[in-house]
């Protein structure tokens, strides 16, 4: 069935490959600089840094003042660090097989 | 779910569409009604209006792509099969596909061997019920399991996960040794795993270090068990007055349900406060240690929301838990089940101490 070779294909760059790196963000949420590649979209950049920037005021107002909120996927670790008002951002995109070194390591 | 299975498949390339109906159609002993679609919204279209037992889908499309079709079928169709079957060899697509909650990720197979191998795991897939259950042996218990593991005599570890929730269940020679939960162990630890509803377990090698602590035979740990299973569900059965909401001021409500849990939670060491919320906005509220809930509350609810929804928006699986960290507290929020929950905890815990406190109020959440 060697024919089915002619089937693959190479990855098309519209699946948005997560990077792991870095950005700031003012405090009306505009990005100020950014380690993550141009690839990645700007209204993903947005969507993280406004809803990092809601969770940061929404503790505030809660009483619950933050300077620091780890957010964890399945498939992506977040973390924010507030900064007067704005924020800086870590994106840590997890992979099944250091998920399952981790795993191995704890285990008895 | 009609008796004969249905398999959707979705790509963009018709030749790739054809060749596997056909194979999958003709080549497979469940003989399944296999259907294409060559775009992510005919795919959801489709499903939307049939029923169908899986779903194979490429990831490298072109305007919807695969993770996010893969997103909305794994919201609204809980109980379809997904698999993917692409050309990406890329870890972290695999990664977020799981995350995401496919059943199995293959490369296109190359080979004949590769291509028999699939087909069988495609046979096996749509052969199965969808049942409640541990995946990884179907249609089991995990009573059924362990009774299966104790009467072969098996010396093993039981790695049980419900949720973000880690158990074990450790078997030697046939009889169970010990148990283990965050905080938790022995026959307690054993009795919350088994009164977990669903989850995912391994079998791991035994270890022969682990010193018994349960020296009941493992009919009498399975009847026990069940006993308490009962018994707690018929309190559940009873009118609930700790689920009224206690955030007017009223008089607390009986230690049972909701408010016997959070008097639990509140013995955990560290713990400042605790909110519990349902998942609905106009839902009860149940708290511990807090003056005000409502701000908290707010916070809570609209903080999870956010993230579930950036979470679909950059398909990396589900939200597991936030850990904010502020001068004055630590806080812990997450979902179990119906429950939403913010936990406080004193500055000074670690990060790793929080997560673990967090993960120990989950579990007792869970059971």
């Amino acid at each position: 069935m060697g024919f089915l070779s002619r089937l693959f294909k190479p990855a098309d760059l519209g699946l948005v490959h997560l990077p792991a790196g870095s950005f700031t963000l003012d405090r009306e949420g505009r990005v100020m600089t950014s380690t993550l590649p141009r690839s990645f979209p700007s209204e993903h950049l947005n969507a993280i840094g406004e809803q990092v920037l809601a969770a940061f005021r929404s503790a505030k107002k809660a009483q619950l003042p933050l300077s620091e909120i780890i957010i964890h996927y399945a498939a992506l670790k977040l973390l924010a660090r507030e900064l007067g008002g704005g924020a800086m951002v870590f994106l840590m995109p997890q992979s099944l097989n250091r998920l399952a070194s981790v795993a191995l390591k704890k285990a008895p | 779910m009609p008796a004969q299975p249905k398999i959707l498949l979705l790509d963009d390339d018709q030749d790739f569409l054809d060749l596997y109906r056909e194979m999958l159609s003709q080549h497979l002993p469940s003989m399944p009604e296999v259907r294409a679609a060559n775009t992510g919204a005919r795919a959801l279209s489709l499903l939307e209006s049939e029923p169908f037992n899986l779903l194979v889908v490429d990831l490298n499309l072109s305007k919807m792509d695969g993770l996010q079709v893969l997103t909305i079928a794994r919201r609204k169709y809980p109980q379809l099969r997904l698999v993917v079957l692409t050309g990406i060899r890329d870890e972290q697509f695999r990664t977020r596909a799981y995350a995401l909650g496919v059943d199995q990720y293959w490369i296109k197979p190359e080979t004949d061997q590769e291509m028999g191998l699939f087909m069988e795991s495609i046979e096996a897939l749509i052969s199965r019920e969808a049942q409640a259950g541990f995946r990884g042996v179907q249609s089991k218990s995990l009573v059924d399991i362990i009774q299966l593991e104790c009467l072969s005599q098996s010396s093993c570890m039981l790695k049980i996960t419900n949720g973000v929730t880690e158990g074990k269940i450790y078997i030697q020679t046939g009889e169970v040794i010990d148990a283990e939960l965050p905080g938790m162990t022995a026959e307690p630890a054993f009795q919350r795993i088994l009164s977990w509803k669903n989850g995912s377990f391994e079998t791991l090698p035994p270890d022969p270090t682990r010193v018994r602590t349960i020296f009941t035979s493992y009919q009498g740990l399975l009847l026990n068990t069940a006993q308490a299973i009962d018994e707690a569900a018929s309190l559940e059965q009873q009118p609930a007055a700790a689920e009224n909401d206690t955030a007017s001021g009223t008089a607390p409500p009986p230690a049972t349900g909701v408010a016997a849990l959070l008097a639990d939670v509140s013995q955990i060491e560290g713990v400042e406060f605790v909110l519990a919320l349902g998942h609905e906005k106009n839902q009860s509220k149940n708290f511990w240690g807090l003056q005000n809930p409502k701000p908290v509350a707010e916070f809570t609810r609209q903080t999870l929301e956010n993230f579930r929804s950036l979470g679909e928006r950059l398909q990396v699986g589900e939200l597991q838990h936030i850990l904010g960290t502020g001068s004055q507290r630590k806080v812990a929020v997450g979902s179990c089940g119906k429950s939403e929950l913010c936990v406080g905890f004193p500055p000074s815990l670690s990060p790793e101490q929080v997560r673990d406190a967090f993960k120990n109020i989950l579990s007792k959440w869970a059971s």
